[in-house]
């Protein structure tokens, strides 16, 4: 307990503190009359009009595409089911820069729309919402259609006998055992997209700003440092809220409810209508998930002799003072020194939410480790590089300072893998393994690590891939001779020329890769020998 | 004594589970806490456990306050009602857990598994795995489990409470031949008096968290201290009653009552055998009558509003229901309480 807590005071609360001093403080003494002074300009308030909204649109647009989605990998049965429910995961866990690419080529200037009808959407807001879509797809298809699919189809079924039509009986049954999941998904995308930072910087252009990408120009081009300290304030503030209500509706959704497997609700579709619900499904997820990334690839190997990669491996672009591949090498080294520090800290604070005497002050940590999640990669970056920077820590020159940012990003990961599984376990079985002479470190490693295990490396895979692709802290505090994968993409993508954008979509082609091959092994685990336990 | 619990009390919310209790348990005894669910005997077994905090009073072991002292290193040994296997190991990977926390050697540890396999029925059972066995088959394994560490103490909550009658009885003999061998100090609790008359030296019962009697199996069931201890042991004939010298005033009428009864208004216990049925006395009429195996019980309802009584009836003798029979006291199996 004292290490995670250590950790969170350390890299977040006072880094978070020093925003707020930043922001509020001149010349000794408190102004909050800046507060208003921020919120009363036109372009911030138009910034923050722009976030919400395009986060509702994401949100509806998103439950709209995904709902059906959700039904058809819950209810149906069909050949290659397993794979497809992978590939919908995949975007989830690719970085943000590579989606933003990813949609460039489709959507942007000379992308595949541009040349087939002279359509480009790159200034539009719809390239922004159509990447949301395909981002958080995963998370209304995973969270809805996981219960979906384990909601006993009988209880529908006792509705029909008792005289209720299957349209009614599916209102008044399953929609209100539902509801509360889907308005959990919801939350989170819409967190996951008022927060939305690489891909607005990508496809946004000048026109279109959220508070992230604002706070990131506040600071790292017009270097008004009270501006962008209180931005991140208003964002904190959204952020909470958002992360309470979304508190709110996990704890109702933990209603009785009686799941059976999921595999016994599945079944082939049967008539006109449901096979056209299922090509439906199949078509959108062809067209918004797989199309934009194959163009991507694509357009990586739109050059002669793999020509983007190979000039990948020379320094002459000039963008950077190293070959861009050293980049991987880079992404590579700090996502396990991330994913090392994210496991301890975070393994540290799920086995302490654990306890069964754990007291008020300990659940609220627990409430506590989620708000990194949301509160956004930019304040953390931000945080770090205003308040490391001096005396008595000064870490501006280390290398660990990349890891440790992205490992804040994780920890929050790493928890909700370990917590439920860590939980499950009989608290009884611990006092046996006590009572037969275990102390309670060994407890932990006899008792609750062989359980958990497969979790742990299920956390330890999410915390890599996190780390991997985490764009907002790492694009304030990477160094230029040190970039990470998605930096190097950002930095690439702003350079005019054809062979910074080809290089730009070789190396998002090879972040996906990777995150892509890191996802399916996780897969592998999840469904790997479940009996076992 | 080994083990002595003074005026140990536990609180939860405002109702206390274990309300001053003083127990003792001396060296190779065999205690066997019997009580309803509720009565807070499996909150003894986790203070003494170090498993439960103590809102007041002392835990000693050997003679040494246990305060402080963390579940790990009391040296003592619980077997959960529902045995609590490490699902992740197999059956020798259980058996050795607590000698490997204690640093045995693998050789020893090997040895010592196979030595008490052979012990609890189960030989050359190390390499199963634990889900495939059955209800009893835990209930060794976990048993063995317990016993390996050789614990000063082996505490025993609900021993056999999942298996199945037969098996229980055949077990719970086993048990009390297995620890009078080994010389095992053992706290068991139940709610089950067959199984507590069955195992223990000593049966202390509990209500609400206190300690209603205690004393040997034949104590107990010969003289229940009071009505709640004769109600838990199955006895439904209790009533009230005035004693004045070597009878008593009840609603059954006159009652023969032993020699020496402390006098005044008390409870009595009439057993089932102490209701004989003859052709004079008490009019009661049959209302049911339960086959028994060794007996026919018979619950007849005197005339008049006194309550029902049982009686045990030999097989040929019970009469049928609907019958019209008298009843007589026998003063031998008439026990005045409290």
């Amino acid at each position: 307990m004292v290490l995670p807590v250590a950790f969170f005071g350390l890299f977040f609360a006072w880094p978070v503190a020093a925003i707020v001093a930043r922001g509020l403080k001149a010349d000794g003494s408190w102004q909050f009359g800046r507060i208003t002074d921020v919120l009363a300009q036109s372009d911030i308030r138009h910034v923050l009009w722009f976030t919400t909204w395009q986060a509702l649109a994401s949100t509806a647009l998103t439950l709209a595409v995904a709902l059906p989605g959700a039904y058809v990998f819950a209810r149906y049965d069909f050949p290659g089911k397993q794979i497809l429910r992978a590939v919908v995961t995949v975007p989830f866990v690719l970085p943000t820069v590579v989606v933003g690419t990813a949609f460039l080529a489709l959507v942007g200037r000379g992308g595949l729309l541009d040349e087939l009808w002279g359509v480009r959407l790159d200034t539009t807001v719809w390239a922004i919402l159509l990447a949301h879509v395909f981002f958080n797809y995963a998370v209304v298809v995973r969270t809805v259609g996981g219960l979906w699919g384990q909601m006993d189809p009988r209880q529908e079924e006792a509705a029909r006998m008792l005289g209720a039509s299957s349209w009614r009986a599916w209102r008044k049954v399953t929609l209100p055992a539902l509801a509360p999941a889907v308005a959990a998904a919801a939350l989170m995308v819409f967190l996951f997209t008022f927060t939305s930072f690489g891909v607005v910087q990508i496809l946004g252009g000048p026109t279109f700003s959220t508070l992230e990408v604002e706070i990131y120009r506040q600071t790292s081009e017009i270097f008004d440092l009270g501006t962008a300290a209180v931005l991140t304030l208003v964002q904190f503030v959204a952020v909470g809220a958002i992360l309470a209500v979304h508190a709110w509706t996990v704890r109702r959704r933990e209603s009785v409810l009686r799941l059976v497997a999921p595999e016994t609700t599945a079944r082939r579709p049967r008539g006109a209508g449901q096979w056209a619900l299922l090509a439906g499904v199949l078509a959108t997820i062809a067209v918004l998930l797989v199309l934009p990334l194959a163009v991507l690839v694509q357009r990586s190997l739109d050059a002669p002799d793999f020509g983007y990669y190979r000039a990948l491996t020379s320094a002459d672009g000039g963008v950077f003072l190293v070959p861009p591949i050293e980049a991987i090498g880079n992404s590579l080294e700090y996502a396990v020194a991330a994913t090392a520090i994210a496991v301890l800290i975070g393994g540290l604070a799920a086995a302490a939410l654990t306890r069964r005497d754990a007291g008020r002050f300990v659940r609220g940590f627990d409430a506590l480790l989620m708000l990194p999640l949301g509160v956004s990669a930019v304040t953390v970056g931000f945080g770090f590089l205003i308040a490391l920077d001096e005396p008595p820590l000064d870490l501006r020159a280390s290398w660990i300072l990349v890891p440790l940012a992205q490992a804040l990003v994780g920890v929050p990961f790493v928890v909700r893998t370990m917590l439920p599984v860590l939980r499950a376990v009989d608290q009884r079985l611990r006092e046996a393994a006590a009572v037969l002479g275990a102390s309670p470190w060994r407890v932990w490693r006899e008792v609750d690590l062989p359980l958990v295990r497969r979790a742990l490396l299920i956390a330890a895979g999410f915390a890599f891939a996190v780390s991997l692709g985490e764009f907002g802290a790492t694009v304030f505090i990477a160094r230029p001779d040190n970039p990470t994968l998605p930096v190097a993409v950002a930095r690439l993508l702003g350079r005019a020329g054809d062979l910074n954008y080809g290089q730009a979509m070789a190396l998002s082609t090879i972040l996906m890769v990777v995150c892509a091959v890191a996802l399916l092994v996780l897969e592998r685990l999840r469904t790997d020998r479940t009996g076992e336990f | 004594m080994l083990l002595a619990l003074e005026d140990a009390t536990v609180r939860f919310g405002g109702r206390a589970a274990l309300d001053g209790v003083d127990l003792s348990v001396a060296e190779h005894e065999i205690v066997c806490v019997l009580g309803p669910s509720g009565s807070g005997k499996s909150t003894l077994l986790r203070v003494v456990a170090g498993l439960q905090h103590l809102d007041g009073g002392r835990v000693l072991l050997d003679g040494r306050d246990q305060a402080g002292v963390a579940a790990h290193k009391r040296g003592v040994g619980l077997m959960f009602q529902d045995h609590q296997l490490f699902p992740q190991r197999d059956v020798g990977g259980n058996v050795a857990f607590g000698l490997r926390m204690h640093g045995v050697s693998k050789g020893e540890q090997s040895e010592r598994v196979g030595e008490l396999l052979d012990l609890v029925g189960l030989p050359g059972a190390a390499g199963r795995a634990v889900a495939g066995l059955s209800g009893g088959e835990q209930q060794r394994v976990a048993l063995a489990r317990a016993l390996a560490p050789r614990p000063r103490l082996l505490m025993l909550d609900e021993p056999l409470g999942q298996l199945d009658r037969s098996l229980r009885e055949r077990l719970v003999v086993e048990l009390r031949e297995l620890f009078g061998r080994l010389g095992t100090t053992v706290l068991a609790v139940t709610h089950d008096q067959g199984e507590a008359f069955a195992l223990a030296d000593r049966v202390v019962v509990m209500r609400d968290g206190r300690i209603a009697q205690s004393g040997t199996p034949l104590e107990v069931w010969q003289r229940p201290a009071d009505e709640f201890v004769a109600r838990f042991l199955g006895f439904e004939n209790v009533v009230e009653g005035t004693v004045a010298g070597e009878a008593a005033d009840t609603p059954w009428g006159k009652v023969p009552v032993p020699e020496g009864a402390s006098q005044g208004v008390r409870s009595l216990l009439v057993r089932p055998a102490g209701v004989r049925l003859v052709d004079a006395g008490l009019r009661c009429s049959v209302v049911a009558r339960t086959f028994k195996g060794t007996h026919v019980a018979v619950r007849l309802r005197p005339e008049g509003d006194a309550p029902v009584l049982e009686a045990a009836c030999a097989l040929r003798a019970a009469p049928e229901v609907g019958d019209t029979v008298g009843v007589e006291f026998d003063a031998a199996e008439i026990v005045v309480l409290g």
